[in-house]
């Protein structure tokens, strides 16, 4: 009879403290733990602070309070997979890998169980391709965005002739960091610049080898496609071979406080890349305050609020969350399928109006997505550290990159993969 | 004159021996926890990670574990508000080491005196992890910049004083400062531990224990006091070691992966050797380096420096299993 009490309570606990059904569940692949925890942390802490806003402050969604899951992968694929795996049957609308490894390995599994993938700054960047990959989204932008970003600002800086000119890339030997080789070298044949490629290993923390060959060939300027330690030793090895810290851009992945603080002042005057603004001067700061720091519902210790990471966490959860808003009111139903998600990432738009009713003022640009246009409108901006203020601050506004070459190779790839997997076209 | 490409390839050299020395200080932790007590000891790079942190975090006067206590008790508290000298913070990261010495003694090694080799092994498996939560709780998962004085970037004088040699392609020899001071650092280190080893009574007690634990036990020498004294001074290595390179690219937590770039150094030096650590972490560390410079960054695409290293290691493994300089086990029935 105890037992049976025992159970019963159990059972009756379990089933109040678990998530209602009828909640909006929006899975976080994070990485809270492991080698690239110190990238992994500040993101999931925004990511998981914005849902906790809407949760705090609106009730959810549209009414409908949101069921954050988090799932820990150590930036690790076979953990990713393990998670999405574990995590899908939970009625999950949309899932952020990030990590471009994790991306790869989901596109297909994603798009057969029908939920849609956003991978915001980061997989597989042809994905943009919405008349090949269905569910599978990349907007803002992606990495031959990115490419391209770094490419026109160095044409910015040289009156638009950079005929001649060496530029290096050094990246993570990984999928991630060879991402953007073949756009750098069509832009190289486009320009006349000459391209040299350094591949570091992960993960990263002995890159005396690449740093020696940089100062033989003297490039005139240097990119990386870094993640975790690998940007703060390129960036102290840069500062040690008293390599020019402006001629020195990081993607918008290398291009946070924990990769250029370790250097101290010889980080300097540091660009990288940037998919939104940077600080925490936004009114969302305050609901922040109000809603989750001073209630104990913040999900970190309270020290990454207002970083790079962070930042893009909020943007990310409020580009999932702004999606499902859009999804109850082109469906007009509270509770959405991941169809319905889907389906409304594809109409998604977002203007200058409703990111300032959302608290973020002149934070990221406006853009829509079209069915073929999965990537969105292929901007980027640039940043630069002030190490003496100790803060990254815009030195652009969000400029176009060259999509006559993004497009053909986006068209090119996205075919190969098409073919490779028999996929019809997605849009009539 | 000797060609640019020439002295390019000595400054490779040369920067490769310094390398060598900072993979060295990793390698000589575990080879002195191995030599002593035979444990493998997985937790090797956890204890420079978690050292590190420790140093920083009295450095800046952070309060341990603040995010715990704001947690419990609704407070804001993150500083003493104190800056404490490099000194001091290293005492007394040194003293956290040695306290943490004794825990592992009492908790972990006391009761599994006489177990299997896989059995302690497994047991620094645990460690390691523990370790490495244990730290995040204490000190937090942030980068942090250690910066106890020691210089970084390309030496001015030597640069400017070799760079006539090669003509107007070659640009002077690129030595890292902080290598440089790693490598007096070794020198002065492994001086000691030898000097320690040789000379002094508990050394003689640590060799002893090493070349037979029961023939040690049997002439009175304490086991436990044994491991107690290596745990604490592969504390004191690791802190060292730490400092060196979180000083490089910050303290985080993939500081703890600098032990992977120990492993072909103990394959190649041995298991029980402190010079072999030494000359072990030389010849991984101008090996690769070489190998990418003429092979690797040429023809191969670069990138060749990880798998180098232990295959480098394995060449040697093949013709001699116990390492240049460890000690060949003989077991007869």
């Amino acid at each position: 009879m105890k037992l049976r009490n025992v159970l019963l309570g159990a059972v009756a606990a379990a089933t109040i403290a678990g998530p209602a059904l009828a909640d909006l569940t929006f899975p976080n692949l994070t990485y809270r733990t492991g080698a690239y925890a110190v990238n992994g942390i500040p993101y999931a802490d925004g990511y998981a602070d914005y849902m906790a806003l809407l949760n705090e402050r609106d009730g959810g969604i549209g009414g409908e309070r949101i069921n954050y899951v988090e799932c820990e992968t150590q930036y690790n694929t076979e953990k990713g997979v393990e998670c999405y795996e574990n995590t899908k049957g939970m009625g999950s609308l949309v899932y952020q890998p990030m990590s471009t490894g994790i991306t790869y390995q989901l596109i297909p599994k994603a798009t057969a169980d029908g939920i849609p993938i956003l991978s915001m700054g980061y997989g597989r960047t042809s994905a943009a391709n919405g008349n090949v990959f269905s569910h599978i989204f990349n907007y803002p932008a992606n990495y031959w965005v990115g490419a391209s970003a770094v490419v026109n600002h160095l044409l910015d800086i040289n009156n638009g002739n950079i005929k001649g000119k060496k530029l290096a890339l050094v990246y993570h030997n990984s999928a991630y960091g060879k991402e953007p080789i073949r756009t750098l070298e069509e832009l190289a044949k486009k320009h006349g610049f000459k391209l040299s490629l350094l591949p570091v290993d992960h993960p990263g923390q002995e890159q005396k080898s690449q740093w020696l060959q940089i100062r033989r060939e003297k490039p005139d300027y240097v990119t990386m496609w870094g993640w975790g330690v690998m940007n703060p030793t390129a960036i102290q090895e840069a500062a040690n071979i008293r390599f020019p810290m402006e001629n020195f851009i990081g993607v918008w992945w290398s291009g946070s406080e924990g990769d250029v603080l370790p250097a101290g002042e010889s980080a300097h005057g540091y660009k990288s890349l940037a998919m939104h603004n940077t600080g925490s001067d936004f009114p969302i700061y305050a609901d922040l305050k109000k809603y989750v720091y001073a209630t104990g519902k913040a999900a970190g210790d309270g020290t990454s609020s207002g970083t790079v990471l962070y930042n893009r966490g909020l943007y990310a959860a409020m580009l999932a969350t702004e999606a499902a808003r859009q999804a109850q009111s082109l469906t007009g139903k509270k509770i959405i399928t991941p169809s319905d998600m889907r389906d409304a990432m594809e109409q998604f738009s977002i203007d200058e109006a409703r990111m300032t009713a959302i608290g973020l003022p002149n934070f990221a640009p406006s853009f829509s997505v079209t069915c073929e246009n999965h990537g969105g409108p292929g901007l980027a901006a640039i940043q630069q550290w002030d190490a003496k203020a100790q803060k990254w601050s815009l030195i652009s506004d969000f400029i176009k990159t060259d999509s006559e070459v993004i497009g053909s190779l986006i068209a090119e790839d996205s075919a190969a993969y098409a073919k490779e997997n028999k996929i019809p076209a997605q849009c009539s | 004159m000797l060609s640019a490409d020439f002295f390019y390839g000595m400054e490779v050299f040369l920067n490769g021996l310094m390398t060598g020395v900072m993979y060295s200080l990793v390698a000589l932790g575990f080879v002195l926890i191995f030599k002593a007590s035979g444990i493998f000891n997985y937790a090797q790079g956890v204890m420079a990670l978690f050292a590190a942190l420790t140093l920083v975090g009295f450095q800046n006067g952070q309060v341990p574990f603040s995010h715990l206590i704001n947690a419990i008790f609704g407070t804001d508290i993150h500083h003493f508000g104190w800056h404490l000298p490099a000194f001091l913070a290293i005492l007394l990261a040194l003293l956290v080491m040695i306290i943490f010495a004794f825990l592992v003694e009492k908790f972990v090694l006391k009761h599994l005196v006489n177990q299997e080799p896989i059995i302690l092994f497994m047991a620094t498996i645990g460690l390691a992890y523990f370790m490495e939560g244990f730290g995040d709780l204490m000190w937090g998962s942030n980068v942090k910049k250690l910066d106890i004085g020691i210089p970084q970037g390309g030496n001015f004088w030597i640069e400017e004083n070799t760079a006539f040699l090669g003509g107007e392609d070659f640009y002077g020899f690129y030595l890292d400062t902080l290598d440089i001071y790693a490598t007096v650092i070794a020198i002065i280190l492994v001086s000691g531990l030898v000097t320690f080893s040789q000379y002094t009574k508990t050394g003689r007690a640590l060799r002893a224990v090493a070349d037979d634990h029961q023939a040690a036990l049997s002439v009175g020498i304490s086991l436990r006091t044994i491991w107690v004294i290596v745990w604490c001074i592969a504390g004191f290595v690791a802190l060292v070691a730490g400092i060196m390179w979180g000083s490089k690219s910050g303290v985080q937590f993939s500081l703890s992966l600098i032990a992977l770039k120990a492993l072909p150094v103990l394959m190649l030096g041995g298991f029980t050797s402190i010079p072999g650590a030494i000359i072990g972490g030389l010849i991984i560390g101008v090996g690769e380096k070489m190998f990418e410079f003429l092979i690797g960054a040429p023809f191969l695409g670069g990138a060749t420096e990880n798998w180098f290293a232990y295959m480098l290691a394995l060449v040697f493994l093949v013709f001699r299993p116990q390492g240049l300089f460890g000690e060949k086990i003989i077991e007869r029935v």
